[in-house]
């Protein structure tokens, strides 16, 4: 029931009773404004720390040799630990649950690479074919490491597309062609690209057993790093832990020693970052429903206020003939048309605003691409319009029952 | 006109119970001005509200034009109102944000006329009432007498069958009084019954019969002017 004159009507009301319309208008404007930049901001947070774990492979357990701290059994502190084949081999067999396992050799020099005329100096990463679940290692072309590289030191790489770029000049296709590093041919089999970012494309991998024979590695290795399948939390705790202690048997080390070896548990970490996220969840949520329900309580008291004091207009527009129904349903109108615009506008300015705020901040922080769930906003502003309708509408009828000439009496 | 036969009302508070009008009898005919008298408390507001079809009556029976007026629910009553009665009341009861030819045009609304359609008839009437030239302005920038007018603007601008006014000089000095009293009596000319509810001797005077009410009763339907 579209009645063109009824809006005029109520637009003229709103017109001329301006104060008490902004202020209506406000407090839904500002109610769902703030709801839609908390919940966007909590998301921001959200996606930045699931950003900041994009890299590697979230249920990976990642092991880095130190120096002793502590005196143990009669050694003193400050004794290198060198992790080698042999502790990969025991870690592989030994400890339950493993999915994948990689050691890293490291050369420690930058290497030169050539391909005919190009050169270029690049990080070689000597490892072995279970990396490529640990570090989400995305092939292009061709193919990872296998074992058999691994078993008859087989001279492949495997390239960045970075570093395919940079030797190759995309004048002729990479694959089968043989490389030099630091004069050592080697055959490229494939080529990767990472969501690590740029850094991550300007590696080369090479199979771990060749590269400890043609660099001069012998046995030695610098990381292990292993993923652990679906384990729960406590599984991937026990399995670091059996980790640990396998190492500091074999090199004789306290297990307490907090600079031995480093042992990073991924999953545990992101289960404190999910725990955190879901706290600052809850928390923007919390304040989130705050905001409304002011937003709720202050239009109600609007409304109540305004229909008190229009009583004696409600009076004489029954004396004119106006029925109870016209009476409320003017009031409910108009209070409708205020909170709709203004839960509307709100809803706009918070978008824009978040939108402003992402394209402000850096794309790579703690606090990235904040957005909305649309749905909620929109069941936010309706939440407020009904609640606004509903305070007008009590009032709004008890005045549209009054007796005319009560309605009239009350000064 | 208007009839009542018997009409009984009484007010409920608590538990004490009023009786305001006890079986009133009264006739009013058509074009006829007449004054409602009788001191606070008489009565004579209840039954000007019972005559407007404002309020109900408990016993009795009210005809208004040949139709019987009984038990109406609020909507009803109100649809009746906005084709019947048009009402001037003693403090205006303009509606304060609205501007003269809008009040006037405000029945109108209810009557379902188009927004340029009313306000022009609404300009014709302040113009009959003498203040054309205030149409635009709020009740706050005009005087209380302009007021007035602008009020009996409205309550004429439905082409009422009868024009009820309660006190409608009762916040006025006399001689913007004898005005409004003077353009009642051109209304009435103009073939429009109207009933004035008033306490004062001279606004009695204006009219052409005295119904004199005291303790819920018509005491004198046809009373003398009191003396000065």
């Amino acid at each position: 029931m579209f009645d063109l004159d009824t809006w005029q009507e109520i637009l003229d009301t709103i017109r001329s009773n301006k104060l008490r319309s902004v202020l209506t208008a406000f407090s839904v404007a500002w109610g769902i404004f703030m709801l839609i930049v908390l919940l966007g901001s909590g998301q921001g947070l959200a996606n930045g720390v699931e950003y900041q774990f994009r890299d590697d492979a979230i249920n990976s357990i990642w092991v880095f040799s130190g120096q002793t701290s502590t005196p143990y059994k009669g050694m003193k502190p400050g004794r290198r630990i060198q992790m080698t084949n042999d502790d990969h081999d025991d870690i592989e067999h030994g400890v339950e649950g493993i999915d994948h396992i990689t050691s890293r050799y490291v050369i420690n020099a930058t290497l030169q690479v050539r391909y005919r005329s190009e050169t270029g100096s690049f990080d070689v990463r000597a490892v072995h074919p279970g990396h490529q679940f640990v570090e989400k290692t995305i092939i292009t072309e061709g193919r990872f490491l296998n074992d058999r590289d691994i078993q008859e030191y087989r001279k492949v790489a495997v390239l960045g597309t970075k570093v395919a770029d940079a030797l190759f000049k995309g004048k002729e296709p990479p694959l089968e062609k043989e490389i030099e590093i630091n004069g050592v041919a080697f055959k490229v089999v494939g080529l990767f690209t990472d969501v690590g970012g740029e850094n991550e494309l300007e590696k080369i991998y090479l199979p771990i057993s060749t590269a400890q024979r043609a660099f001069g590695g012998a046995n030695r290795i610098a990381q292990i790093m292993m993923t652990t399948g679906d384990a729960a939390l406590a599984q991937t705790q026990a399995m670091a832990k059996d980790v640990h202690q396998r190492l500091a048997d074999r090199h004789t080390f306290d297990v307490e020693d907090p600079r031995a070896v480093f042992i990073r548990n991924n999953y545990e970490n992101f289960q404190r970052f999910i725990q955190v996220t879901g706290a600052i969840r809850l928390f923007v949520w919390v304040v989130g429903f705050g905001t409304i329900l002011a937003g709720v309580v202050g239009v109600s008291n609007i409304m109540m206020i305004a229909v008190r004091e229009r009583t004696r207009e409600i009076g004489v527009r029954r004396a004119l003939g106006a029925t109870p129904w016209s009476v409320v349903s003017l009031i409910l109108k108009e209070s409708i048309l205020i909170t709709s615009v203004a839960g509307y506008a709100g809803l706009l300015l918070g978008l824009v605003t978040l939108q402003i705020g992402a394209s402000l901040l850096p794309k790579d922080g703690f606090f990235i691409n904040p957005e909305v769930d649309l749905g909620v906003a929109i069941q936010a502003t309706v939440l407020l319009i009904v609640a606004g309708a509903a305070a007008g509408y009590f009032p709004a009828r008890r005045a549209g029952r009054l007796r005319p000439v009560e309605a009239l009496r009350n000064e | 006109m208007l009839t009542l036969e018997k009409v009984d009302k009484s007010y409920v508070s608590g538990r004490n119970r009023l009786h305001v009008l006890k079986a009133v009898d009264l006739t009013i005919d058509r074009g006829e001005m007449v004054s409602i008298m009788g001191a606070s408390g008489s009565g004579k507001s209840t039954l000007m509200n019972i005559l407007g079809l404002l309020d109900n009556y408990d016993s009795g029976s009210y005809l208004f034009d040949g139709t019987l007026v009984k038990g109406l629910s609020e909507t009803k009553s109100a649809i009746l109102r906005r084709q019947w009665v048009g009402f001037v009341f003693q403090s205006f009861n303009l509606i304060p944000f609205k501007t003269a030819a809008e009040n006037v045009a405000l029945p109108l609304y209810y009557q379902g006329m188009g927004r340029r359609r009313r306000l022009e008839v609404a300009k014709e009437h302040l113009a009959r009432v003498g203040i054309a030239d205030r149409s635009e302005h709020r009740p706050s920038e005009l005087s209380g007498g302009q007021q007035q007018r602008v009020a009996i603007a409205r309550a004429l601008v439905s082409k009422p069958k009868v024009l009820l006014a309660d006190e409608p000089t009762g916040a006025l000095d006399s001689t913007t009084s004898d005005e409004i009293m003077r353009l009642l009596q051109e209304v009435n000319g103009e073939g429009v019954t109207v009933v004035v509810v008033t306490h004062e001797r001279d606004v009695a005077a204006a009219t052409r019969r005295i119904i004199r009410l005291r303790d819920g009763r018509i005491e004198d339907a046809h009373a003398k002017l009191p003396e000065a």
